[in-house]
């Protein structure tokens, strides 16, 4: 009745399985992640996790969700002088 | 330059941040230091000295525990504890079992390197410490997983940010490589023997050491840059998409790439053929992930010359590149024939360790010192010292090591007209005598850098204490006179 699972351990027949599997994984992902404008834009808007327990450090929402160029993010970009405070 | 951080310090548990930070920079100086010293053993054999202690059989195995787990470790450690507080917005779970973790792993690491001077040996590279110390690591790690993985579970943010993705993929597959490494029948507490024999044993080996590679040495340092480099520039990751499919891509192709390491050996060749496929496959996403790091800067180059962490950052970045293009090259059968058994090798892992894994882990300390001492730091001129020191030191190691490494391997494969071999062995040594040297030199460099490092760290340190110190006194006499 369960002879069918003897396929399975045969090495020369999990492996490719394993590949096929693994590799239709990852297109599952691809696919997942580059289409859907919505969900594009929702997983966007995980990268300003980072930002989140600091607002003042929280950098603007940019255009580039939406393929625009992004707008220059004023920064406090300025050498630091020596022993200032 | 982004600012400190205005949060109070109680709401997440720094103090053992810091202490697995200060002792990263110990065991990396100590550690860098005895490389230098066995670089120079293998240029001037007298220093030796005659003492097995001092031999470099025994140091070598010194020398990568401890930048490896010392250094590396301990930076993942804080690094580790310190992100997935801050991504999750919840302080760090089980604080007496992190304590444990830090006891364990620094003393685990410390006792390691005193066995191994004392000659006792798995023989194993990069895992040469003997069972009861395997033992004690493995629960160590289990408690760091049971620390990192409840604190994810106590998450005010829904999503998990990238950066500990990461992080769990590290800590998960290094607890299978370590255990299933190891597996060894002990006969006296300091001796045992591996459970595998013959090319079994050496298709494990490799197995894990090409693994420690990809996921202690890139991945949980990937998860370290996933989070410093957007908090350094002040500005998010470039594409989290490209983040998602970095890691996804990384995980699954490392794990079937370790056979390369034993090319033109008895490992079957289809072993060997699929170990190289999968090798130059990772050239992509590793250039995904290294491309998704340095365009994170995209709109604010202007930072690389005013802010010396982000030149930190960012060339740890661009050796990141460039030693996974060159790892991917070397596991080509035709360029390993030459490179293999020669000193490209080291070279290349270097370029690695220091380019990347040592410069990330630099730049994530000068980021994570002010805000955990809340301070600024000492001098931004010895940060910029400590680059260049630390940048010319690694130039000067990899290109001694190409120009030894392949000049050894076209020597050792010249032939005359007779079909004889047209150098011996020993003139191949002498040959790569001067290249040992500048790989000497540029070591010393390196180490030079870190001492700036930890000089600038000490007197941060000691100025934020000061600087407290004062703000204390004057509330205190406000109070008094009130």
């Amino acid at each position: 009745m369960f002879d069918w699972l003897l396929w399975f351990t045969h090495m020369e027949n999990s492996k490719p399985l394993a590949l096929v599997l693994f590799f239709g994984a990852f297109c599952g992902i691809l696919v997942y992640v580059f289409t859907g404008k919505q969900r594009a834009k929702r997983l966007e808007s995980y990268k300003y996790i980072p930002f989140d327990d600091e607002e003042s450090q929280r950098p603007e929402p940019h255009d580039f969700a939406r393929g625009k160029p992004r707008a220059r993010i004023e920064t406090q970009s300025r050498k630091v002088m020596d022993n200032e405070r | 330059m982004a600012q400190s951080s205005a949060l109070p310090v109680e709401q997440y548990n720094f103090d053992i941040v810091r202490r697995f930070m200060i002792v990263a920079m110990i065991y990396g100086v100590i550690g860098m230091a005895v490389g230098v010293y066995i670089a120079c053993e293998l240029a001037w054999p007298f220093l030796n000295f005659d003492i097995p202690a001092l031999t470099f059989g025994r140091l070598r195995p010194v020398h990568t525990s401890l930048v490896i787990f010392g250094f590396g470790g301990s930076a993942l450690f804080a690094t580790s504890y310190y992100i997935v507080q801050r991504t999750c917005q919840a302080r760090l779970a089980f604080p007496w079992l992190a304590e444990f973790t830090f006891i364990g792993w620094t003393g685990g690491v410390a006792l390691g390197v005193l066995t191994y001077m004392a000659g006792f040996s798995q023989g194993k590279e990069y895992a040469e410490f003997e069972w009861p110390l395997d033992l004690a690591i493995t629960v160590v790690w289990v408690c760091y997983i049971l620390v990192y993985v409840e604190t994810v579970r106590r998450r005010s943010q829904p999503h998990i940010y990238v950066a500990n993705w990461f992080f769990l993929a590290f800590l998960l597959a290094v607890a299978l490589l370590h255990i299933f490494n190891n597996i060894a029948v002990p006969s006296a507490l300091l001796k045992s023997y591996s459970v595998y024999s013959g090319v079994q044993d050496a298709m494990i080996q490799w197995w894990y050491g090409h693994n420690a590679v990809g996921f202690f040495l890139t991945a949980a340092f990937l998860g370290m840059m996933y989070y410093f480099v957007p908090k350094q520039a002040g500005r998010p990751v470039y594409s989290y998409r490209l983040s998602i499919i970095h890691f996804w891509a990384l995980i699954f192709l490392y794990m079937w790439a370790g056979g390369h390491h034993l090319h033109w050996t008895a490992l079957p060749d289809w072993v060997s053929t699929l170990s190289a496929t999968f090798s130059i496959l990772l050239l992509m996403p590793s250039w995904g992930g290294m491309i998704n790091g340095i365009m994170t800067l995209s709109g604010a180059w202007d930072k690389l010359r005013s802010d010396p962490i982000m030149l930190f950052l960012i060339t740890s970045l661009s050796f990141y590149g460039m030693s996974t293009f060159e790892g991917p090259l070397m596991s080509l059968k035709s360029v390993n024939a030459l490179s293999h058994y020669t000193d490209w090798t080291i070279g290349h892992v270097h370029s690695g360790a220091l380019g990347w894994v040592a410069l990330v882990s630099f730049g994530s300390f000068y980021h994570l010192m002010p805000r955990l001492y809340e301070t600024r730091m000492y001098s931004q001129t010895l940060i910029y010292v400590h680059f260049w020191l630390a940048t010319i030191g690694i130039v000067l190691y990899i290109t001694s090591m190409w120009i030894a490494g392949i000049g050894q391997g076209l020597m050792l494969r010249s032939f005359d007209d007779y079909g004889n071999l047209a150098y011996t062995f020993i003139e191949t040594v002498e040959f790569m005598h001067t290249p040992y040297v500048w790989r000497a030199l540029g070591g010393a460099f390196f180490v030079a850098g870190a001492l700036v490092m930890v000089y600038n760290m000490v007197m941060t340190v000691r100025a934020a204490r000061i600087e407290r110190a004062t703000l204390e006194a004057k509330l205190a006499a406000k109070l008094a006179k009130a």
